[in-house]
């Protein structure tokens, strides 16, 4: 048998190169960058279709897929659909959207409960165009107006026909006579009269003005939203081309962060055998070096490796592995400063949790933070020991007191419009207790200066880790290399057989006679 | 304030770090299921009674809560005792009776308490106050001891104890630890207590350390530590090594304390013994542990170890040499 000195090198030896090998692998032979260079933001998209069965008949499901326009690429798509019969289909027929339409077809015999279907997709934008392609323009048809609707209609639009010069500009007052606080009598009546959104009757204003004009459907992208629904924007014909505008705002171009699904009248998702359905998005943007993605749009189909990425997972996983990936980061630094320096922290990786939820409320407010929560908790616990509690229920106390303390904290700040305190939620509550009690404890059996030599050590050790873990640097090569953390693990290993001095050592030794 | 020392001259001086004491010595000698008659006071006092090692006499103990009621009954022919969690670490929890005065019992200090805070501190003693993570613990009533006049002003109300190192049943280094105001009363060094280091083969002292710093006189009695020397030394190092047998630790730390009457007497015993024993006797740890492992292979008579241990770390370098041939 080797001595455990001996296996722990090699094993250390082998997992360093495993990782080093693999990461050298993916750099030169498929591309990843090692550096962070010029970014671009991959979103993934996942779409959630729900419905309940109508009776326990034939369902089919039907997802109109979206066509990429301006300057989107579609990376890689993914359906989930468990038990059904599932199929893509591409229609060429259909001339009113005047190209091949893309459909998702879901198909079962029975189905007995509510039911979800996924639609995945990873979308990059490869060219920073809004121009979109061309659009056959059809007269609009009248709408059927009741007589007073019509009277109320034909007001509306002689009076912002006055004031505007050309059709672009007639739809974007449209739009903000329907957005005003107080809209003037005829318009308040349509709305009352109409009972639907104020986005129909925009488009009958606009069919009764007659200028073409319909709906684009699509998203707006909002990094880390879970229950994002469809939303529309408004396009016209001005008699050269097409002009989108907002109907949130008004204003015109199509938004930056928007993303088309559907351009032109028609359903995205119908349901045949079913009811109450709906469409949601779960939405995750990744930063991702523009290499590595246009390396997956050509080769995810080649290289099974990129299969077995994170990128592979569903979104929700996704952005947790964002962060437990740079744990293993945040631990070396712990085990560096405490084997090699040779800090004193209380509690041996409390000082990560800490640094864990820096990463969430910002370096500067979340030291303040954490400092005001342990001192006001270090003062009531310290009455607390006046108490003569047993320990099980000191800590208890202590932890519904940082809650207390954090909710208080959090509704001061909020009324004081200091939004920043309120992430104030991202302190781990039993840690912050159990820091708090340590302390106090220390501070009873050692007095306050070694509270402060290992709260101070601990603090210093999160920051740094907090410092590790925010690099740019360390979170590209984590998140594109995960094989790195082999790397760490075999490093910290070897960590674990280092039997050389503590810096803190040279320092606590330094009176000993060198003659 | 940042002074420092090379690595290459720790390394010459044959310092011991952190990390090599973890895993060279704790770790490859000491057994964990070793550690319970160490941690525990009350498992080594009656290890070391069972072996014949001296220890200070215990009056009683009280593990349960309902027996606190009755330790004044227990104490009613007591002058003077000492009250103590038998698995406190760093001198925590101790309670000093010297003498009483009516009703009341004088502290160490002078102050004078009522039996009302006697139980009070016993109480809390059970609840785990002073113990390590807070675990239930039990408490001990012992002797107080009259330690050696020879040593009365190194020491600021508190007893002075001598620390051991023994490795592999050899004693390979020593030094007295001495309370101070900073230390209150603790012969902790941590704290801020005098360590002063002991030579092996004399029981002289070499050099005196607070904090990591050599100091020349103690800060609060301001005695010079000079020509001192510790009485009983052969006995000392005897009973310090008789721990090793006694425990099964290879490495440890025994804590000795000189009662005028009785001798040296074993206070406790320490399975994870501290580093700044190097600064106090300016020597480092490595060559002598080095040493003390041809020493035991040489031989396992406990006496030989002792006598052979004396000649080679003496500073005084009485007597050295020739042996160091023999082992090599």
């Amino acid at each position: 048998m080797l001595s455990s000195r001996v296996q722990v090198v090699l094993i250390a030896g082998l997992l360093i190169s495993l990782g080093l090998g693999l990461t050298l692998y993916k750099a030169i032979n498929l591309g990843f960058p090692l550096l962070p260079g010029e970014y671009s933001d991959v979103w993934t998209v996942e779409t959630k279709a729900n419905f309940r069965p109508s009776s326990n008949s034939a369902v089919e499901v039907e997802l109109v897929l979206p066509k990429m326009l301006a300057g989107w690429t579609n990376l890689d798509e993914h359906f989930a659909s468990s038990g059904f019969g599932f199929s893509i289909i591409d229609d060429q027929a259909d001339t009113r959207l005047m190209a091949d339409s893309r459909r998702a077809r879901w198909t079962r015999q029975s189905l007995d409960r509510p039911t979800t279907l996924y639609y995945k997709m990873q979308l990059y934008r490869s060219a920073d165009s809004t121009q979109l392609p061309d659009f056959p323009v059809f007269n609009p048809v009248q709408p059927r107006l009741k007589p007073d609707q019509q009277a109320a209609m034909e007001r509306l639009v002689i009076k912002l026909a006055e004031k505007s010069s050309d059709q672009e500009r007639f739809t974007s007052l449209l739009i903000q006579e329907f957005l005003r606080d107080s809209p003037d009598q005829d318009t308040l009546f349509l709305i009352d009269s109409y009972q639907e959104d104020a986005l129909t009757v925009i488009m009958d204003v606009l069919a009764y003005r007659g200028i073409p004009a319909h709906q684009i459907r699509g998203i707006f992208l909002e990094d880390g939203r879970r229950r994002q629904t469809l939303s529309a924007l408004v396009e016209i014909y001005n008699g050269e081309g097409w002009a989108i505008l907002d109907p949130r705002t008004g204003n015109s171009g199509l938004p930056q962060n928007f993303f088309i699904w559907q351009r032109g009248e028609g359903t995205i998702l119908n349901v045949i055998g079913g009811r109450n359905s709906s469409l949601e998005f779960a939405l995750v943007s990744n930063s991702l070096p523009v290499k590595t993605v246009v390396g997956m749009g050509q080769r995810s189909e080649e290289v099974d490796l990129l299969d077995f990425s994170i990128y592979a997972l569903p979104v929700e996983q996704q952005g947790i592995f964002k962060g437990l990936l740079l744990i293993p980061v945040a631990a070396l630094v712990v085990v560096f400063m405490r084997i090699l320096v040779g800090v004193r922290t209380s509690g041996t990786f409390m000082p990560v949790l800490i640094a864990l939820a820096f990463i969430q409320t910002t370096l500067i407010v979340g030291l303040l933070i954490f400092l005001g929560l342990v001192g006001v908790g270090l003062w009531i616990r310290s009455y607390l020991s006046h108490l003569n509690l047993l320990l099980v229920s000191r800590v208890a106390a202590v932890i519904i007191v940082v809650i207390l303390l954090m909710a208080v904290l959090a509704v001061i700040s909020y009324k004081l419009g200091l939004d920043q305190a309120l992430t104030v939620t991202f302190f781990p509550t039993v840690i912050v207790a159990w820091t708090i009690e340590r302390m106090s404890i220390l501070w009873e059996e050692e007095g306050g200066h070694e509270v402060l030599i290992q709260g101070g050590g601990s603090l210093i050790v999160a920051v740094l880790a907090y410092l590790a873990m925010s690099a740019p640097i360390v979170e590209h090569l984590t998140f594109n290399f995960p094989e790195l953390m082999l790397s760490l693990l075999g490093i910290i290993l070897l960590l674990g057989k280092y039997t050389g001095f503590r810096l803190s050592e040279l320092h606590r030794f330094r009176d000993l006679d060198v003659k | 304030m940042f002074g420092l020392i090379s690595p290459s001259n720790l390394r010459r001086l044959g310092i011991l770090g952190m990390n090599r004491r973890n895993i060279g010595f704790i770790g490859a000698y000491n057994k964990r299921k070793n550690y319970r008659i160490a941690d525990n006071k009350l498992e080594t006092k009656s290890a070391a009674l069972s072996r014949s090692i001296p220890v200070p006499e215990l009056y009683g103990t009280i593990e349960r809560q309902f027996q606190v009621k009755t330790i004044t009954e227990q104490l009613e022919a007591r002058d003077s005792f000492v009250i103590k969690p038998s698995q406190g670490s760093g001198g925590k929890g101790i309670l000093v009776i010297t003498g009483r005065n009516g009703d009341l019992f004088v502290k160490s200090s002078g102050v004078e308490i009522d039996s009302r805070e006697i139980k009070r501190h016993t109480s809390n003693i059970l609840a785990g106050l002073y113990s390590l993570g807070g675990r239930n613990d039990s408490a001990m009533i012992e002797a107080l001891i009259a330690f050696d006049p020879v040593l009365k002003d190194y020491s600021f109300e508190g007893v002075p104890d001598i620390r051991v190192i023994v490795f592999r049943g050899v004693p390979v280094m020593a030094m007295i630890r001495c309370a101070t105001r900073e230390s209150d009363g603790k012969a902790n060094l941590h704290q801020g207590a005098v360590g002063i280091g002991i030579d092996i083969g004399t029981g002289q002292i070499v050099c005196a350390v607070q904090r990591n710093r050599i100091i020349t006189q103690h800060p609060d009695t301001g005695v010079v530590f000079g020509e001192l020397k510790i009485p009983h030394w052969q006995q000392i190092l005897d009973l310090a090594a008789s721990c090793a047998n006694m425990t099964g630790l290879d490495y440890l730390g025994a804590d000795v304390v000189i009662d005028r009457i009785r001798g040296p007497m074993l206070l406790e015993l320490n399975a994870r013994p501290g580093l700044a024993i190097q600064v106090a006797n300016q020597a480092g740890l490595r060559h002598r542990l080095a040493t003390a492992d041809k020493i035991a292979n040489l031989t396992n008579d406990q006496d030989e170890k002792i006598k052979l241990a004396r000649e080679q770390f003496s500073q005084t370098r009485v007597g050295r040499g020739q042996l160091a041939l023999e082992i090599v």
